[in-house]
């Protein structure tokens, strides 16, 4: 039995060797790209760890909805969330509000919750403190009175059901300058005096670092967000452990001590393994072993993630585009459907693509991240590919077509040894557009949690740190180039030396 | 050689070929000619069997030439076009063997035969590994023309096969192309619109326009029994400027 359980598993690691959802000693922990939910998971591995079992933090999962699809799907056993934004925003519209509702309706989908870790982090609306001061605004009632002030809002905070649209009709806010903006930007907007208001989390480091002042909710509009951790009802079978020991964070954590964690990280630079293992040993007494990072051995893991999304994906390009392409060149009923499918799919947002591919590549390949990368990174190839592919074919002359034909060689023969080399040049262009485009469309894989190069430009956006960032950009930067390089070596060995020669007379 | 009876190709609401019937002999030269537009290349292009017509039938060595048969029957056919047709990725061996190569001659065999039609066609042996854009336009046509001849095939069919050369090497090339066609005895079917190029080649010429054929018979016939005004017109517009010329 035992024998047959270690050959499935090496069947499954063989066919996946990055899947490990289902392995029950290792626990998945998720977080959302803000440092408060990334500190929160840190601590639920360190306690994972404590309990004897592996733990793999998936960090900066994007928003609400696609860390929530991560934990349905199973791709995460655990996440750190608000009880706010599931009444508010998972469960919108459905009127599931207080905790005992949330555990039934968390039970009904085959889910669990801890109680309130024991802070509230409701949304508050911040402005510049000296702003607000000169223009006498305590409440957000007082927001009324000026009605020219420049507001952004984070895309989540804009569409939420107790967000803007809430928020203006309770207040008749008379505001029409709103839009959503990263909310790491906003911070740095708001500083630099480009906008004047912007949603805040009650814990935020930020209100500190640059001087804002929370207005009253006067009205009571925002509803508790008491921070609580989700997680998998099967954790209760195969972890119980891990969940006896999580359920005793339960009202160990205060508002105060959340906003200092969270300023040990976004001010002082602390790693967040490091400041949630301080604050575990001093409030429960565990012992956890922080692996200070080492940017060299993260850049190189970045770069081999990052090959790893570019290379697959471009090869699995190849592999149909450019029959594709020949299909296209040699049916004109088919080419109008094909080439205006690829140039669809090349219109439609690269995020929005990313997250509309969680569930249905799911079914394929259970993990999270990099199948949805190299699946969205495979779909934009196409276009490049598909299109100078069928440009090169049709740019071959009838004359040359036809003494192909005269000779009296086979329909596949022609196509090998005399159109697909005459269109070489064109096609390898359309593959070096691709490669290119993959390497820089690569880095949006940090929103899904894909690894490469997006994952430190993803944390450094959500620290606020350029160094952080840059670890990601300049590699990426430079692997562009070193693609576009490459390509003119290629170049020299697929294109005959024959189309390369200028013609004598 | 080939018989077509009432050949019509349309292009369109036009008749580039329309109810065309014509035969021709083994051993022998044929030369379509007339105007630009008059349907001589498209008729060689149905020969060949790359155009199918709309009506009508052609015959090769009694076989039909169809869209099923055309591919293994244009294997005993030559076609050479205007500057060579040759593939610019491949060299002048490269373009010469592709076609044996495919049908499994080996290198020995597919070199031995390269290197006769080489000295067939003055062709020198050094050109030989050189790409088309390192040939002059003489030399790029003698390849086309050994391309052509690799199978040793029962007929040449040439379309405009000395267009894009100056008249120096053009006229050096047709004395060289009609001592090969008189040596192998081929059955030639050539397209000009040159008549003087015409009368040294053809022992029938094909005069045609719009589509039919106005007259066939050797030059003579041509300039002694004109069957209509046209066929003067033709052969005097062609020999014009030099006859003004020498009279002044």
């Amino acid at each position: 039995m035992r024998l047959q359980i270690t050959l499935v598993l090496l069947a499954f690691s063989a066919l996946g060797s990055r899947s490990l959802a289902e392995d029950p000693t290792t626990i998945r922990v998720g977080s959302k790209s803000f440092s408060e939910s990334v500190i929160l998971a840190e601590m639920a591995s360190h306690v994972a760890r404590d309990a004897g079992l592996g733990a793999i933090h998936v960090p900066g999962l994007g928003g609400t909805r696609v860390l929530w699809e991560a934990l349905l799907a199973g791709h995460v056993d655990v996440y750190a969330e608000y009880t706010g934004t599931m009444s508010e925003e998972i469960f919108a519209g459905e009127g599931v509000y207080g905790e005992s509702a949330l555990r039934a309706k968390l039970g009904e989908l085959g889910l669990g919750m801890t109680g309130s870790l024991g802070f509230n982090n409701t949304y508050a609306i911040g402005m510049k403190e000296e702003v607000a001061e000169r223009l006498e605004i305590r409440t957000i009632s007082d927001l009324r009175d000026h009605p020219d002030l420049t507001v952004r809002f984070s895309n989540e905070f804009m569409h939420r059901s107790d967000g803007w649209i809430a928020l203006a009709a309770r207040y008749q806010l008379p505001h029409e300058d709103v839009r959503g903006l990263e909310h790491a930007l906003a911070y740095e907007a708001i500083d630099n005096g480009a906008i004047q208001v912007t949603d805040l989390y009650a814990t935020d480091a930020k209100i500190l670092k640059l001087g804002l002042r929370k207005l009253t909710d006067d009205l009571a509009h925002f509803p508790k967000y008491d921070a609580v951790f989700v997680y998998r009802s099967v954790l209760a079978q195969s972890s119980p452990s891990f969940l006896s020991r999580l359920r005793s964070l339960v009202g160990t954590i205060d508002e105060a001590g959340m906003t200092a964690m969270n300023a040990r990280v976004e001010l002082e630079g602390v790693s967040e393994s490091l400041a949630s293992a301080g604050f575990l040993q001093a409030t429960l007494g565990i012992q956890s072993v922080v692996r200070e990072r080492n940017v060299f051995d993260d850049v190189v893991r970045y770069t081999v993630e990052h090959l790893e999304m570019v290379g697959v994906s471009l090869l699995a390009a190849l592999l149909f585009a450019i029959p594709l392409g020949i299909l296209s060149a040699h049916s004109d009923r088919l080419a109008q459907p094909i080439l205006g499918c690829v140039g669809i799919i090349q219109t439609i947002p690269a995020i929005a693509l990313l997250v509309l591919l969680i569930r249905p590549v799911s079914y394929f390949w259970d993990e999270l991240g990099f199948p949805q990368a190299v699946v969205a990174l495979f779909l934009y190839s196409l276009l490049p590919i598909v299109r100078n592919t069928y440009a090169g074919l049709q740019e071959v002359t009838p004359a040359l077509r036809e003494s192909a034909m005269a000779l009296g060689l086979g329909p596949m023969t022609r196509l090998w040894r005399i159109e697909l080399p005459l269109a070489s040049r064109t096609i390898l262009a359309g593959v070096k557009t691709a490669a290119v485009i993959n390497v820089g469309f690569a880095t949006l894989g940090g929103f899904i949690g894909a690894g490469g190069y997006g994952e430190p430009i993803f944390a450094g956006i959500r620290l606020n740190d350029y160094t952080v960032i840059l670890q990601g950009a300049l590699p990426a930067a430079a692997l562009a180039l070193l693609v576009q390089g490459l390509f003119e070596i290629v170049e020299r060995l697929v294109v005959p030396r024959g189309l390369r020669l200028k013609p004598v007379s | 050689m080939f018989e077509l009876s009432h050949i019509t190709k349309r292009y369109g609401s036009i008749d580039a070929v329309a109810s065309v019937d014509l035969v021709t002999a083994r051993g022998k030269t044929t030369v379509l000619i007339g105007p630009s537009g008059c349907g001589k290349s498209t008729l060689l292009r149905v020969m060949l069997g790359l155009i199918t017509p709309e009506v009508g039938r052609v015959q090769f060595d009694g076989d039909t030439v169809s869209a099923d048969s055309a591919m293994m029957l244009r294997r005993k056919m030559g076609y050479v076009i205007q500057d060579g047709g040759l593939f610019p990725h491949l060299t002048a061996r490269g373009n010469a063997t592709l076609l044996p190569r495919y049908l499994g001659w080996d290198v020995d065999r597919a070199s031995k035969r390269l290197e006769e039609l080489a000295e067939l066609t003055q062709f020198p042996a050094d050109g030989l590994d050189r790409y088309p854009a390192e040939l002059s336009g003489g030399q790029r046509q003698r390849v086309g023309l050994i391309r052509s001849l690799m199978l040793d095939p029962d007929v040449l069919l040439m379309d405009e096969p000395l267009g894009a050369l100056d008249p120096m090497i053009r006229s050096k090339l047709q004395e060289d192309l009609r001592a090969i066609f008189q040596r192998l005895g081929k059955t030639v079917v050539m397209v000009t619109h040159d008549l003087g190029e015409c009368a040294y080649f053809a022992d029938t010429i094909v005069l045609m326009r719009g589509g039919s054929i106005v007259q066939e018979g050797s030059f003579k016939d041509l300039v002694d029994s004109p069957t209509e005004d046209f066929v003067t017109e033709f052969v005097n517009a062609q020999r014009g400027v030099l006859t003004a010329m020498g009279e002044a």
